[in-house]
């Protein structure tokens, strides 16, 4: 039943917010946005208590590694939410966009949440498939909340690539299901695992080519990312940090549910070699692009291709805890980033790196999360994402992937030096006059931003509500870098232990 | 059931090479006509309830809906009737054709049971998606990849059809809503796009990148 609710009520909710359109009931929009995300955050808490079933029929079971993802959505969605209280108070004040087109925020955002929780609680490959393009229909219009050129081009790219990325995997889960023929596997993964010695590798290896190519897509593998720089800087940023934290994760799960059965049927040395080759070019491609950088949105979204690629290379050496706990660390840090992001973009109007300087003695709260975010994002303790990839690093090397493994620090310790030049010439430096509202109302804002040029002086009062959902991320980053609680190895153990290989 | 599969592969060669946008759309109608039939005709008796969903259902949004869509934003956006492909229509024809030889030539390493559709349906299947690539990467304007992705997917499609016992009503239902809710989406999209650029040529479509 909680299982109908956790997906039912985000949709039901994103339906009768569809029919309150107009600008001034936003207010009331916000406020079901809130309860929707609320909810979904308690029904989700529910779960974890003992007796709860997680399971209602064939098509709906939540399992450890789909728990675990529903979690860091639940979570990460409530904290965005809040977020977006704050920022579309200063967004919205005036931004010259036609009628009835903003009233989408909300309805997408629900919409989105209620595919991502079907996403992590279905072991139907088919039904997993259909959830997948539903947050990639729900987060287009998302990335098109600015309506102007760059965002429709962000936009439309994002949906054409994507949608064909998914195509492929389709094809690819078909071929999964034609290995099974005539065993009569109905296509849940459970069963696919069940019956694995039948399954004919053949039809096997080219579904998975298929799915990692496909999904691989909408993860952001490179070079199958181009779609991803583009829609995460030109979305607004809660929607970025979703992106980012949420929707990228679907999409790997979809991999990983297509993974646990390669590596039943015994294929997982094939799997985990394409996942390690996906993983270093990811590398590669991040660290070349962040080191080129000039545009601080885009540093962040490759950042998350790097990311992805740590993923990727994490599962393919096998290091499955390692990579579930970086998924972890990675959707908390990539979200405290871009929500600091939209801060900065609502401050300084700007998304160039070069433009912005003296974060730390403009906004200290800010700077400071932002520094925090950076020193974890680049892999540096004491900060969580520091002690996963460092298992991974760990299993890599027991495993006998020296190569790998030395391409993967070599390509890490590029990124944390060009990256951290970067970030750090924006928090540190002399405090900068920041762009007046008269400059905007001349025209000469340095970007085609279209923030509302109602915003004067001082701004750092105001952001009490934003700082607040980074601020709860940041200290989750920190204490989790100290500190990893029992429970919580036990249930990351038991969801990686799915994946076929031991720790 | 022969012909239909030929007749699936022909409307992907007359959207090759048309060279007019309305024609590509009335062929992905008629593409999306032929492939919803193709169910009615596996199952032992006419009248199975699943082949019949399943017939009523891709119908309505594969040969209906979705041109209906297209057609739609294609007359709102007021675009100009060519194509406008990137290289010559006759090269992409040529093109198709050896599509069509790879995926003929390629057919014993995807021998497949494929009980009740005759073994033609993979090798076909496999060319409609090289040929919905083709189309996507040859042609500038926004709808006509449109038209490509939706012959990618009916390729995709007519794959799945071999495995049709194994997809439950729901699911399947689940895929069709998802593609008529995305080609609804891009429609929208196709609109806005002529509105900000005055055209829907997606080369303008390059404003972002990494380096200015």
């Amino acid at each position: 039943m909680i299982l109908i609710l956790l997906f039912g009520i985000p949709a039901f909710l994103g339906v009768v917010t569809l029919f309150i359109p107009g600008e001034e009931r936003r207010r009331v929009r916000r406020r079901l946005l809130m309860i929707g995300a609320i909810l979904h955050a308690l029904l989700t808490l529910a779960l974890y208590f003992p007796g709860v079933s997680h399971s209602l029929n064939d098509y709906l079971v939540l399992d450890s590694l789909g728990f675990l993802f529903l979690s860091i959505t639940s979570f990460l969605f409530l904290f965005v939410a809040i977020y977006s209280f704050g920022y579309f108070q200063k967004e919205h004040h005036s931004i010259p966009t036609e009628k009835g087109v903003r009233h989408l925020y909300t309805p997408c955002m629900l919409f989105f949440l209620s595919a991502m929780t079907l996403t992590t609680m279905t072991p139907h490959l088919g039904l997993l498939w259909v959830a997948i393009e539903a947050t990639t229909l729900a987060t287009a219009p998302l990335i098109y909340y600015h309506h102007h050129a760059q965002a429709l081009e962000a936009a439309w790219k994002y949906l054409l690539i994507c949608s064909v990325g998914i195509a492929l995997a389709l094809l690819g889960i078909f071929f999964i299901a034609a290995a099974s023929k005539g065993s009569g596997t109905a296509l849940f993964v459970s069963s696919f695992v069940k019956n694995a010695p039948n399954l004919d590798p053949r039809w096997l290896r080219i579904g998975f080519i298929l799915v990692l190519v496909g999904f691989g897509t909408k993860m952001g593998l490179a070079p199958l990312h181009t779609w991803l720089p583009d829609a995460h800087s030109e979305a607004p940023s809660p929607v970025s940090a979703l992106l980012s934290g949420a929707l990228l994760n679907a999409a790997f799960l979809g991999i990983l549910r297509c993974y646990q059965i390669c590596s039943a049927a015994g294929l997982a040395d094939f799997a985990g070699k394409l996942l390690i080759i996906f993983g270093l070019v990811s590398l590669f491609v991040a660290a070349v692009f962040i080191t080129a950088q000039r545009d601080y949105k885009r540093l962040l979204a490759y950042s998350s291709v790097e990311h992805m690629g740590i993923l990727s290379l994490g599962i393919g050496v096998g290091s499955g805890f390692g990579s579930l706990l970086h998924v972890i660390n990675h959707s908390l840090t990539k979200g405290l980033l871009f929500l600091v992001a939209g801060q900065i973009v609502l401050t300084y109007r700007t998304k160039k790196i070069a433009e912005v300087q003296g974060l730390l003695k403009t906004l200290p709260a800010t700077g400071i999360l932002f520094a925090v975010g950076g020193l974890a994002i680049m892999g540096s303790p004491p900060f969580a994402p520091f002690i996963s990839e460092f298992l991974i690093l760990r299993d890599g090397w027991v495993h006998g992937h020296f190569i790998a493994m030395s391409l993967y620090l070599l390509f890490l310790s590029v990124i944390f030096v060009s990256m951290s030049k970067s970030l750090f010439d924006m928090i540190q430096g002399e405090k900068k006059e920041l762009p007046s509202a008269q400059r905007e109302r001349e025209g000469e804002a340095p970007m085609a931003l279209p923030l509302e040029g109602a915003t004067r002086a001082p701004i750092i009062e105001r952001y009490g509500l934003m700082t607040f959902s980074p601020f709860v991320f940041a200290l989750i980053v920190f204490l989790l870098g100290v500190y990893l609680p029992p429970p919580l190895v036990a249930f990351l153990k038991e969801a990686s232990s799915l994946l076929g290989r031991p720790l | 059931m022969d012909w239909l599969i030929v007749g699936i592969i022909l409307t992907s060669f007359v959207m090759l090479g048309a060279s007019r946008l309305a024609s590509c759309i009335r062929m992905v109608a008629l593409q999306g006509a032929l492939l919803s039939i193709l169910p009615l005709l596996a199952k032992p008796s006419f009248w199975d309830f699943h082949g019949l969903l399943l017939f009523v259902g891709s119908f309505t949004i594969k040969a209906l809906a979705i041109p209906f869509f297209l057609f739609r934003s294609l007359k709102e956006a007021r675009i100009k009737q060519e194509v406008e492909p990137v290289v010559s229509l006759h090269m992409t024809l040529i093109g198709g054709g050896a599509v069509l030889v790879l995926a003929f030539s390629s057919f014993r390493f995807f021998a497949l049971p494929t009980a009740p559709f005759p073994s033609l349906i993979v090798p076909a299947a496999l060319a409609t998606v090289l040929i919905g690539f083709l189309l996507l990467i040859s042609r500038t304007k926004a709808i006509t990849q449109v038209v490509g992705f939706l012959v990618l997917e009916n390729g995709v499609f007519l794959f799945g059809m071999t495995l049709l016992s194994d997809f439950p009503l729901t699911v399947e239902m689940g895929v069709l809503l998802d593609l008529l809710v995305g080609v609804f989406v891009m429609g929208i999209m196709v609109y806005h796009i002529n509105r900000t650029f005055d055209h829907i040529d997606t080369t303008v479509l390059s404003k972002l990148r990494d380096i200015e």
